[in-house]
């Protein structure tokens, strides 16, 4: 299977089981489209020669043509056969270990953003914090269930987790004391509103966590919008100096500035922009929303052109800024293709439910974040562990080849089979699909790829020029 | 080639017989936590191809 399309300029064709990415001139790029149609090189030879005689094409080119799509055919580059289908159904069977939680520290929230998908923070239950106690029962099951995996990923999440610093602060020191020990590597991340960090906060997270991701929207009016505090007052002006503080003294470790874009902003560069000139910040994440499509600020299929529109503008203009030397990042658009994900992480899926699991405040066990308190998936409890085996085998086999609708999909190996809960949420089983975030999904894919195709093009110019 | 330029991609069929140390990070795991793609998650194991 191949995938090929032109944007910016450039014409490229992904041949999809293989990963590998080429860049061509029209006429071979023609000539793949016909092979990939099913004409036979002599037949894709004749209709090149007619199509681009005006451009003064000769036979002796488009042969050159078609000797160079074969070598990569013969290569196993081009035209690459699907051989990953029955690895994927072999993972039902794997052992596999947890080395993932996402702690809901805190069910509550100091803010009330009207979009929440946890509903504000209880996530349509109670509000309550998690205890220490609870807290390093689940950091003592993560350790036990993880067998030989080294790094453990945990992260504070809620509500807002600041609201029960305290307990962040002793779970990590609890599990600095015992990860020599235990042979483990804890990876620490806190995701926050930004409403409750101080000093003690910066300092800590700082020193101890691999990544914080900092929720802000971009521009004060499409911020306070939706995020406002218990009294209705927008809180940007209270979190953004808080966050630039934040990430002054962050240094070179990681973070995300992390926000969410509504149908009432679909003009959403114009955030990020904000983010990356008028606030100085450098990684930058920007989400659609998670909403009920009876809501006014879901997305709907009229807003998809104008967000393609919006996902091009920022490749570009990422290109450009890379080439002035000041680059900033959009976490949908970092590929590393040539160390990056390898099959088996391709083709087994989120990891929700098996790898990664959300435990509450209270201490049971959903597959992830977005399913908590649906009664239909609480799996277990953090004492007793995990007593629904029918859904964690479920969702082990939950991947892009349990998908009727992945099958045919270029994008699948970049997805995974895409987020379940979405999929739930919009069809109503985890084997389903999300069309929406489906679309988007591949339009980010296919810009992030033009941009490695023209960072790779620049480079070759670079060199072609200095030689 | 003259009419081509191929990206340096990591080999999947490679990987299949070196992968699946499974050490890298939770798809879920960093920004976004609504929604999930595997590119952009580095692969831990260093000596890979």
């Amino acid at each position: 299977m191949i995938h090929q399309y032109t944007l910016n300029g450039c014409n490229i064709v992904l041949d999809v089981h293989s990963g590998s990415i080429h860049v061509m001139d029209a006429p071979t790029y023609e000539a793949v489209r016909l092979l990939d149609g099913g004409k036979t090189p002599g037949e894709a030879g004749a209709e090149l020669l007619q199509k681009f005689a005006d451009s003064g094409i000769t036979a002796a080119q488009v042969q050159e043509s078609l000797d160079e799509i074969e070598d990569l055919r013969r290569a196993g580059k081009l035209f690459s056969e699907e051989t990953y289908a029955d690895r994927a159904m072999d993972l039902k069977k794997r052992n596999t270990v947890i080395k993932a939680l996402c702690l809901l520290v805190a069910h509550t929230c100091n803010l009330n953003c009207s979009y929440c998908f946890a509903a504000q923070g209880n996530f349509r239950g109670q509000h309550g914090l998690m205890s220490f106690e609870t807290g390093k029962r689940a950091l003592d099951f993560l350790v036990e269930h993880s067998g030989m995996r080294r790094n453990l990923e945990v992260d504070f999440f809620g509500g807002e987790p600041l609201m029960n610093f305290a307990v962040c602060r002793d779970l990590v020191a609890y599990a600095r004391s015992i990860e020599k020990e235990k042979k483990k590597n804890f990876r620490f991340t806190l995701t926050t509103n930004g409403v409750g960090i101080t000093d003690e906060v910066i300092e800590w997270a700082n020193r101890e966590c691999y990544n914080v991701v900092l929720s802000l929207d971009g521009r004060k009016e499409v911020h306070d919008r939706f995020r406002k505090d218990l009294a209705g007052h927008g809180s940007y002006d209270r979190i953004v100096p808080k966050f630039q503080e934040f990430v002054r003294r962050r240094g070179e470790k990681g973070y995300y500035m992390r926000g969410t874009f509504t149908h009432f902003n679909t003009d959403f560069t114009k955030d990020i922009f904000h983010m990356a000139d008028d606030l100085g910040f450098t990684e930058l994440s920007m989400e659609p929303v998670v909403a009920d499509p009876d809501s006014p600020s879901a997305l709907t299929p009229e807003d998809l052109p104008v967000l393609f529109d919006q996902y091009e503008i920022l490749a570009k203009d990422m290109l450009r800024r890379e080439r002035e030397g000041k680059p900033i990042t959009f976490y949908h658009y970092m590929l590393d293709l040539s160390h990056g994900p390898c099959i088996y992480k391709r083709i087994s899926g989120c990891g929700s439910g098996t790898e990664y699991l959300a435990v509450t405040a209270s201490g049971d066990l959903y597959p992830c974040h977005q399913f908590v308190n649906d009664p239909e998936y609480r799996m277990g409890d953090i004492w007793k562990g995990i007593v629904r085996t029918d859904l964690r085998d479920e969702f082990k086999l939950c991947n892009v080849y349990s998908r009727p609708a992945c099958a045919d999909c270029w994008a699948k190996l970049y997805c995974a089979g895409g987020c379940t809960a979405n999929a739930y949420h919009a069809s109503g089983d985890i084997h389903g699909t999300y069309e929406t975030g489906c679309e988007i999904f591949k339009k980010r894919i296919e810009c992030a790829l033009m941009m490695k195709v023209a960072q790779a093009l620049e480079q070759q110019a670079g060199f072609a020029a200095e030689s | 080639m003259k009419h081509i330029v191929t990206l340096d991609t990591r080999d999947m069929a490679k990987s299949a017989v070196n992968g699946g140390c499974g050490e890298c990070q939770t798809s879920c795991q960093s920004a976004c936590k609504t929604s999930c793609g595997v590119a952009n998650q580095p692969c831990e194991n260093k000596e890979a191809e």
